[in-house]
Parts: C-alpha cells; structure tokens; sequence
C-alpha cells in the first residue's frame, strides 16, 4: 500500500473528480490517494463519488485557499 | 457498497437494489450473453445521468424492473454545474454539489464521469444538423453522447442504454422525426429504450426480449412537466435539480454571444478548454477588436481569475477596492491606458479623480499607471460582449 498525491488546483467541478477517479483507476486497493483541489465543491463532490464507488473518505481539510481530501482505494474499481 | 438515501426507504426496489448487487460479482461476459435458465444474471443498462429530473426518473424506471444500471455523465466543458455559479460570492449559497453526482447517490448506482472536451470540439465547431437558438448543436451532442455511451457499453459488457429522453420536450433533439436520428446516428439503434416515452416508440430490444416489461414503462410527450413531476411523487422523489433545457451554457444567449466574440476575434472557430471556462466568467468588455477585458464582478470572480494572472496580461487596483482585470489578446502598452479607465469604472474608485493600478504585462514585466476613470457613458453598450 502507498501513499500518493493528486494535484487539481485551479479546476472547476467536475475536473478535480474525474481526474480522481482516473488516477485512481491506476492505483490498488488499499492505497491512498491524496487530492488538492481550489473547488470548494469537491469537498461534497469526492466524498459523494467515493461513497458510489466504494472508497472511503480518511480526511477531508477545508482550508483557507485549499481543500484536501484523503481516501483509500476500494476494491471496486 | 454501502447506499445511502432514497433507495434505503423504498423496501420493494431496495430488493430490486440487492438483485442488482449480484451482477457486480457476475463474470464478465460480452454483451449478446447467453441467459442461464436456472439463475439468470440481471440484465445490465446503462444510464445518461445529466442530473436532472428526466434521466433521473428514466434511470429509476428500470432500476424498479430488476436491471442492473449504472450511470455515464459526460462533461464537456459546457456544463451548468452550481460550482461555476458559486464562482460568484453572491451565489455562494447555491448547493456546491455535481447533481449528476447526487442522483447517482439518491438511486444507489454507480456514475462514471467521463472527459469529452477535446471530442466535443467537432460537434460543436462541426454540427451535421447545424444549432439551436444560440450554439447548442442538441441534435449532433445527444447522438454524440448516445454514441460514447454504446461505446462504452460494448467495453464493458453492458446490454442497452436508457436515455431521459421525452417525445416534443425540446425543439431540436427530443422531436417525433428526430429521435429515430440519435438512434441511428450513435449506432445505438434498438438497444437505446427511452423508458419514459417508451410506449409512444416501436419497442426496443430490451423490451422485445423481456429484459424490461413495456407495460410498465411511460408515453410522456410534450413540454409539460406535469408527468414527471407526478411520477417523483409516487416514487417518493421530493428533492431534484431544476429540469431540462438549464444543463448547457451553449444554451445561453449571452454565453454563446461570448462565444461567437471569441472566435470572431481569432478569426477561426478554435477554443481550448481555459477559453469557455473563462467565458463563464466576469463582464467581457471588447473596446478595440484586438484585445478584450475580463472583470471580475465580485471577491470569489477575482479569486477564480488570480489564478490566471500568469497568462494574461491584467490589471490590480491599487488605490480603491475594486476587481481583478485580466486582458485577452494582442495588447499594446499604449492600450493599457484604455483598459485602467475601464476597469476603473467597476471599482470603489469609479467617482474618484485618478485610480491607481499595477499594470502586469503577459512577460511578466510591470508599470504603474494612474488613470481617470471612464463615465458610464464613455462605456458604449457594444463595448460589452
């Protein structure tokens, strides 16, 4: 298991969530996967995404000019 | 998979739900599979979710019947999502969510998200069947989308597409003369079911074979919401985004008047995914056919467009509040001047005397300049896009 990071600042919905899904279509259960995005709706948008897809959320970090959102890859994809 | 929402508290689909389940651990098989007499895996459809009522409600429609459907949303770069709305500080209180996503979530299915921008750029510049009232080529863009979709279902062993689609509900891709069009042209032909307007078409496969019960899908025609509206009710559905027609900035008059000024100015119909984004974005002003201003008209605009500071030249107030002025093309130093007494006209200091700016250059290099800002009526109306 490892651990990798996702770089989507500056995209507006739905960017940051397709290139989360694509990256971690490339990734193994069990690993985790660390996106950045400007967003503010990806906050409610990965997390929603993660839940239909089977991964899980390990943090989510809505900071002043960043969000961060921290997930586990499911088995499912 | 853990579901959560609608499909919790409806006991008879939430069966159908488990059923559904079973098809995740089914070996993949190609799409013409053979049934197994004895235990049958569920028939498998996939969905266009655009996250509005009508795809949502066709979506749920087969779901009820025991099929296995998962969604497919395609994003253009044209899409009306809240998120670009809440770009702006004042509409800061619309839900910051993708409805695609949502729906997806209210009906316990999987939504694969898919990226078409660089396709899309030949249905738009190139539609066979010519736009709509503004830029929206809906006939070429529904086939285009129907045809993704039989692409993907061919790949991932899929059985027939559903579409939200209703017979008269919009003028050019939902006609009685051009549905036959989007069938044919995606290649879908008889695997495309429009569960809601199903019954005013000839019977698709899925309904010939059996995979779905036509009697117990709908002949919604016309622009009436009303249909739909009662069928959310009996299903328990109180909570939907906004229906039809809102889902595409090529819709949109003032949109696509940006559009057109975009590719005027070029004088060639290219785009490149930056250039629609930022047309969603700020007052356009063009006052000399060789360059544009873009600014912002609020804190959350200026804070979207900082991020594009490093590949436009633009302008920062210095001596009052006022918006962030990214300027679009060929500019001249001499134009700078112009567009300080412009950009001035939309900050705190538009009655002052003088308004001070930095002035960033597209290399990177610097000036301050102080300017007297425009009067309203040293705007013309055609300086705006």
């Amino acid at each position: 298991m490892s651990e990798y990071t996702l770089d989507t600042t500056g995209l507006l919905c739905p960017l940051p969530v397709i290139r989360t899904q694509d990256r971690a279509r490339t990734l193994a259960p069990g690993d985790v996967l660390v996106v950045h995005c400007t967003d503010p709706g990806a906050l409610n948008d990965i997390p929603a995404w993660c839940r239909i897809n089977g991964h899980q959320v390990l943090e989510t970090v809505d900071g002043d000019n960043e969000v961060k959102i921290t997930l586990r890859i499911g088995a499912i994809d | 998979m853990h579901y959560t929402g609608w499909f919790q508290e409806q006991p008879q689909l939430a069966a159908a739900r488990c059923h559904h389940e079973l098809s995740g651990l089914v070996e993949f098989v190609p799409m013409k599979r053979a049934l197994n007499e004895h235990c049958p895996a569920p028939r498998r459809a996939v969905a266009l979710i655009s996250g509005g009522l009508d795809s949502m409600l066709a979506a749920l429609v087969v779901q009820a019947q025991g099929v296995h459907v998962e969604g497919l949303n395609f994003f253009t770069g044209f899409c009306v999502e809240g998120h670009t709305h809440a770009i702006r500080s004042t509409r800061q209180k619309m839900p910051r969510r993708n409805n695609a996503l949502w729906v997806a979530e209210q009906l316990g299915m999987r939504l694969h998200i898919i990226d078409v921008i660089e396709e899309y750029k030949d249905v738009l510049l190139k539609p066979r069947h010519g736009y709509g009232a503004n830029l929206n080529p809906c006939l070429d863009c529904k086939s285009f989308m129907v045809g993704k979709a039989r692409q993907w279902l061919e790949q991932n062993g899929f059985d027939f597409i559903i579409t939200g689609e209703v017979v008269g509900q919009r003028p050019m891709s939902q006609r009685r003369d051009t549905l036959p069009v989007v069938a044919r042209e995606s290649g879908a032909h008889d695997l495309l079911l429009r569960p809601l307007c199903a019954r005013l078409q000839p019977p698709t496969l899925p309904e010939r074979e059996g995979w779905v019960d036509r009697e117990r899908l709908y002949g919604f025609s016309g622009r009436s919401r009303k249909p739909q509206m009662a069928l959310a009710a009996e299903y328990g559905i109180e909570e939907y985004a906004q229906p039809a027609g809102g889902c595409c900035f090529l819709t949109d008059a003032s949109y696509a008047s940006k559009l057109r000024d975009l590719w005027q100015a070029r004088g060639e119909k290219r785009y490149e995914l930056d250039d629609i984004m930022l047309l969603k974005v700020g007052r356009h002003l063009r006052p000399r056919p060789h360059f544009k201003l873009i600014v912002a008209r609020d804190a959350g605009e200026t804070r979207y467009l900082q991020g594009y500071r490093g590949h436009f030249a633009h302008l920062e107030m210095t001596s009052h509040g006022g918006p962030l002025t990214l300027i679009e093309g060929e500019v001249a130093a001499g134009d700078f001047e112009l567009a300080a007494r412009i950009a001035a006209r939309f900050g705190q200091g538009r009655n002052a005397d003088s308004v001070s700016f930095r002035a960033v250059m597209a290399d990177g290099s610097e000036r301050l300049l102080s300017v007297v800002p425009l009067s309203p009526n040293q705007v013309p109306r055609d300086w705006y896009v």
